[in-house]
C-alpha cells in the first residue's frame, strides 16, 4: 500500500493494542460506546473469547510489531464466563512480565484489568490511564531497535512479513 | 501474505461493507475515506458503503456481490459483533458462501462513539479494518454444532413475576420447576393491601395465581428452598437446589393449623417475618393464611423442642395419625436438568434505618410504606386497623418520598413506584382513618396507564402535597402544637419556605435495592450485574429479558425497579423466549471449540489440568489429547498454553489472531 505510519500524524502518540474478553470487557467496552463516554484513539480492541485465550506470543507479537503498549481485558475474579479463564491470565502475565523485563520492556506497558460488563467506565478510564502512562514512559519502538538483539524471541512469529521499514518510519 | 493453503482458486476476494449507521458512524468517520482505503487494501475486491447495512437492502448488497464478484471473504465494519454478527452471517450464507468467512469490525461502539476527533477516528477505523481484512483472509468454513435441548424450564423466586412466568410455560405444557426461598410463594405482592392505580386488592388477583401454581400438574414447587449450583450451558442445565427443613412432611400436611393451636407457647411471641415483625407467630406457624403451599413450618431457633429436647411435643399429638410433624427432618438436595432458567429474584426495601434524621427506628411512629401495607392489610396484625404503636388513630400522616431514592448518597436512581404506592398509601390512610395526608415529594412521577388519573383523583380528595424534601423528623416541640406530635421540617420549594408539619404518623417511602446476595445469585448463574447491582440485561431495548449467558432470562424487579404490570409483562416475555428455545428442540452452539492437531501433540498434558470442563483426555493408544468436542466450551485456554502449538481453535485461530495484531498496527 502506500506505507504511511500509523497513528495520528503530529507528534508521537503511543499506540495500545488491547485484548478484551468477550464476555466482560469486550461488552464493557460496547457499553462505553452506547454510553458515549469518551477516550483517546490510541487503543486497538482485539476481541477473544476469554483473557485465558492470550497467549503470551500474542503480547510480544504485538511489542514486535510496533505497539507501545498492551492491554489484557478480563472478568473480575471469580467471574469468568470459563471459570476460571482470567487466573490463567493473570499466571500468563506475571511470569511475562518477567521476561518483558529482562527484554527492557517496562512494566507499565503490559497491564491486565479486571473490567465486567457493567464497567463501561472503567474500559474508558483505563484506557485513559495506559496512554497517559505509556506516552510518558515514550516510544517502545521495538521494531528499531530489534536488530540489535539476539532474535530468539521473535524466530516464533508465523508470518515472517514484518515491514520494519514501515514500522520504522514512525 | 495470505495463508498459503487458501481454498479457492485465484487467492482472496474479500469484499469490505461500511455502514453510516444513519449519522452514527458517518457523523465521525469520513466514510469515503474509509471505504476508498478499504477498496485499495491487497487482496480487497470490492469496498462500498451504505446508511444502515443490517437493512435489507443492505444485507442485500453483500449477497448480490458475492454471486456478481465471486466474493469468498466479507468484512463488514459496522456495529459491535455481539449486536449484528449474526445478521451478517445470514447475508454471507444467503449468497452461498460459509457464514464463517465473515469479520466484522465495530467502528461505533469502538470507535465514533468514543472519539469525538474525526481525523483520528478515521485512522482508527482504518487500522482496525485493515486488520479484519487480513484476519479474513485465514477464516476457514464451518459448521455450527448442534445440540439438544432439555425441555424443562427452572424458574427462581416465587413472586408475581415468577408465578407468571412459571404458569405461562406450564400452560404451554412445559415442566417448569419452581424454587422459592421463603415457606411460601407470593412474594412482596402477597403483603400489599390494594394495588394502584386501580384499587383492587392484591390478595383477590395474586390469591388464584399461587393456588394455581400449587394445584398444576406441570409445577414442581419447592418452597423454603434455594438454588445451590448450576452446572452445563444452554439448552443443558444441571441444577443443584437445597431445601431446607421445614420439620414438616409437605406430602402429608392438609393445612388445618391445629398443631400451631396446640403449641406449648399459648401466646404468640416470635416477631413475625410476614409481617415485618409488626405482629407475632408461635414457633410453629404459617406464614400468613393464604400461603401456598399451606403448609406449616416449624422454626427451630425458637422451637423448645429444638432448644432443649424436652417439650411436651403437642404438636405432634394435636397432628395425630397424620403424621405430618417430622422433627428429624433434614435438608435435602435435587438435581434437576433444565433447558433454560428464568431468574425472578425480587428486590429488597432500602433500609430507612441508613437515613438517621428521618428517625426510622427512632421514633416509633416513623414506618416504612411495607410497614404500612401490612397496617392496611385486612389479615394484616391489626386486621387492617391504621393504628399508631399505641393504638390511637393517627390524626395527620405525613408520607415523605424517594426515601434512599433519587439520592446521591443512596441510590441515584427513580425507584419507579414509589409516588405511586404513596399516593395509594395516601387514599386508604384517608380512606380508613379520615385523617389529613401530606405528601413530600422531589416530583410526582406518574408515567403509565391511568396513573396520572390516579394523581388527579387524590388531589380532589383533598390529600395534601408539598415540594420539597424532608430535612429532617423530629419529637423537638417549637410550639404547643407540636407537643407529643412528630414534627416534620421541609422547604416548600413552591411556597418558597421552611416549614414544619408535626403529624402523628411518619411514612417513609422506602426506594427497591437489589436483593442483598444479588451478587451471589449473579455469580451462580454466571450473569452480569449493573454498577448498581440489578441483573443486567442483554441489551437494554432489543432483549430485555435475556441475558449474556444463553438460556438464562430475566422477570420482575430483579432486571430493574418495577412494577406489578411490568414485572408481569417481563415474565410473560421472559417465559416466551425460554419457550422459543426449547421448542426448538435444539439449538446451534458456536463452532468455536478447540481441537488437537495430533501429529504435532506431544502428549506433554500441559492442557489436561488448564481445562475447567475436563474436555480434554489423552487417548491411551497414541498417548496424545484429544479434546471432546461436545463438552468444549471454546474458553481457548489451552490453546494459549500449549507449548507445541497443537492445540487450535475454530474462529479464534493463532494465525487469525496474528494478522489481527499485525493489521492493527503495520500498514500493509
Amino acid at each position: 500500500m502506500e506505507g504511511e505510519p500509523v497513528g495520528p500524524r503530529h507528534g508521537w502518540e503511543p499506540t495500545i493494542v488491547a485484548f478484551f474478553c468477550n464476555w466482560c470487557t469486550y461488552t464493557a467496552a460496547d457499553l462505553a460506546g452506547t454510553s458515549r463516554l469518551k477516550y483517546p484513539p490510541n487503543a486497538r480492541i482485539i476481541r477473544v473469547m476469554c483473557s485465558g485465550r492470550v497467549d503470551p506470543q500474542f503480547v510480544v507479537e504485538a511489542f514486535a510489531q510496533g505497539a507501545d503498549g498492551v492491554l489484557i481485558g478480563g472478568c473480575h475474579p471469580g467471574d469468568c464466563h470459563y471459570t476460571e479463564g482470567n487466573y490463567k491470565a493473570l499466571r500468563r502475565v506475571i511470569l511475562l512480565r518477567r521476561m518483558l523485563r529482562q527484554l527492557g520492556i517496562e512494566d507499565g506497558r503490559l497491564r491486565l484489568e479486571w473490567i465486567s460488563a457493567s464497567e463501561g467506565e472503567k474500559v474508558a478510564r483505563v484506557i485513559r490511564e495506559m496512554v497517559q502512562a505509556v506516552r510518558e514512559l515514550g516510544p517502545l519502538d521495538l521494531p528499531g531497535r530489534r536488530a540489535g538483539w539476539d532474535a530468539e524471541v521473535l524466530r516464533e512469529a508465523p508470518t515472517p512479513t514484518a515491514p520494519v521499514a514501515a514500522a520504522d518510519g514512525r | 501474505m495470505w495463508p498459503e493453503a487458501y481454498p479457492t482458486d485465484g487467492g482472496p476476494r474479500v469484499g469490505v461493507y461500511v455502514c453510516h449507521c444513519g449519522t452514527n458512524i458517518a457523523g465521525v468517520v469520513d466514510i469515503r475515506r474509509l471505504t476508498d482505503y478499504a477498496a485499495r487494501l491487497p487482496g480487497v475486491v470490492v469496498a462500498r458503503d451504505y446508511k444502515y447495512m443490517c437493512s435489507d437492502p443492505g444485507q442485500e448488497l453483500i449477497k448480490k456481490d458475492i454471486e456478481e464478484h465471486r466474493l469468498n471473504r466479507v468484512v463488514v465494519a459496522a456495529c459491535s459483533p455481539l449486536l449484528h454478527e449474526h445478521t451478517f452471517r445470514a447475508a454471507t450464507a444467503a449468497g452461498g458462501l460459509n457464514p464463517f468467512y465473515v469479520q466484522m469490525v465495530s467502528v461505533r461502539e469502538l470507535d465514533s462513539w468514543v472519539h469525538d476527533d474525526p481525523g483520528a477516528a478515521t485512522r482508527k477505523a482504518q487500522d482496525l479494518v485493515r486488520a479484519a481484512v487480513q484476519r479474513v483472509m485465514f477464516h476457514e468454513p464451518l459448521e455450527r454444532r448442534r445440540v439438544p435441548v432439555h425441555p424443562n424450564v427452572l424458574v427462581v423466586g416465587g413472586g408475581i413475576a415468577g408465578i407468571h412466568a412459571a404458569l405461562t410455560l406450564a400452560n404451554a405444557g412445559r415442566h417448569v420447576y419452581l424454587v422459592e426461598r421463603e415457606p411460601t410463594i407470593g412474594g412482596h405482592m402477597a403483603k400489599f393491601d390494594k394495588t394502584f392505580p386501580t384499587l383492587d386488592c392484591a390478595a383477590c388477583i395474586l390469591t388464584p395465581k399461587m393456588t394455581a401454581v400449587r394445584a398444576h400438574p406441570n409445577i414442581t414447587l419447592w418452597t423454603y428452598a434455594e438454588v445451590e449450583k448450576v452446572d452445563g450451558f444452554v439448552g443443558n442445565y444441571t441444577v443443584t437446589v437445597k431445601r431446607r427443613p421445614r420439620y414438616v412432611d409437605e406430602d402429608l400436611c392438609v393445612g388445618c393449623l391445629e398443631c400451631i393451636q396446640a403449641c406449648v407457647y399459648k401466646e404468640a411471641r416470635v416477631p413475625d417475618e410476614f409481617n415485618l415483625g409488626l405482629g407475632r407467630r408461635k414457633p410453629i406457624y404459617i406464614p400468613f393464611p393464604q400461603a401456598v403451599p399451606q403448609v406449616v413450618v416449624i422454626d427451630p431457633e425458637t422451637c423448645i423442642e429444638f432448644k432443649s429436647g424436652r417439650c411436651k411435643k403437642t404438636c405432634v399429638e394435636a397432628c395425630g395419625d397424620r403424621g405430618a410433624i417430622n422433627l428429624k427432618q433434614t435438608e435435602t438436595t435435587e438435581q434437576i436438568e433444565v433447558g433454560a432458567i428464568i431468574l425472578a429474584t425480587g428486590f429488597k426495601t432500602f433500609d430507612a434505618r441508613r437515613i438517621p434524621y428521618y428517625g426510622y427506628g427512632t421514633y416509633p411512629n416513623v414506618y416504612t410504606a411495607l410497614e404500612v401495607e401490612r397496617l392496611i392489610n385486612a389479615s394484616g396484625p391489626t386486621g387492617g386497623q391504621v393504628v399508631l404503636r399505641d393504638g390511637r388513630e393517627p390524626e395527620r400522616v405525613g408520607i415523605i418520598h424517594c426515601v434512599g431514592s433519587r439520592d446521591t448518597n443512596y441510590n441515584v436512581y427513580c425507584s419507579r413506584v414509589c409516588c405511586m404506592y404513596s399516593i395509594k398509601l395516601a387514599h386508604l390512610i384517608r380512606e380508613r382513618t379520615g385523617a389529613e395526608v401530606y405528601n413530600f415529594y422531589i416530583d410526582i412521577r406518574t408515567p403509565g396507564k391511568g396513573f396520572e388519573e390516579f394523581y388527579n383523583r387524590a388531589l380532589e380528595e383533598g390529600i395534601r402535597f408539598v415540594r420539597g424534601k424532608v430535612g429532617q423528623v423530629s419529637d423537638w416541640a417549637q410550639t404547643p402544637e407540636e407537643q407529643g406530635k412528630l414534627v416534620i421540617q421541609v422547604e416548600d420549594t413552591l411556597a418558597g419556605m421552611v416549614r414544619r408539619i408535626p403529624v402523628d404518623m411518619v411514612v417513609l417511602s422506602v426506594g427497591l435495592e437489589p436483593q442483598a446476595d444479588a451478587e451471589e445469585v449473579r455469580r451462580l448463574f454466571n450473569i452480569s450485574c449493573s454498577t448498581e447491582g440489578w441483573f443486567l440485561e442483554r441489551h437494554p431495548k432489543l432483549a430485555p429479558v435475556s441475558t449474556f449467558t444463553d438460556g438464562i432470562f430475566l422477570a420482575g424487579a430483579c432486571q430493574g425497579p418495577k412494577d406489578i404490570p411490568d414485572a408481569v409483562a417481563q415474565a410473560g416475555a421472559a417465559a416466551a423466549e425460554a419457550l422459543a428455545l426449547i421448542d426448538a428442540g435444539s439449538i446451534e452452539l458456536e463452532p468455536n471449540t478447540a481441537y488437537v492437531v495430533e501429529d504435532d501433540c506431544s502428549g506433554c498434558k500441559t492442557c489436561i489440568p488448564l481445562c475447567p470442563y475436563n474436555a480434554i483426555t489423552v487417548v491411551a493408544e497414541t498417548a496424545k489429547a484429544q479434546i471432546t468436542e461436545a463438552l468444549c466450551k471454546g474458553c481457548g485456554v489451552c490453546v494459549a498454553a500449549c507449548p507445541s502449538g497443537s492445540i487450535r481453535q475454530h474462529l479464534f485461530e493463532d494465525e487469525q489472531i496474528f494478522a489481527e495484531i499485525q493489521g492493527v498496527l503495520v500498514a500493509s
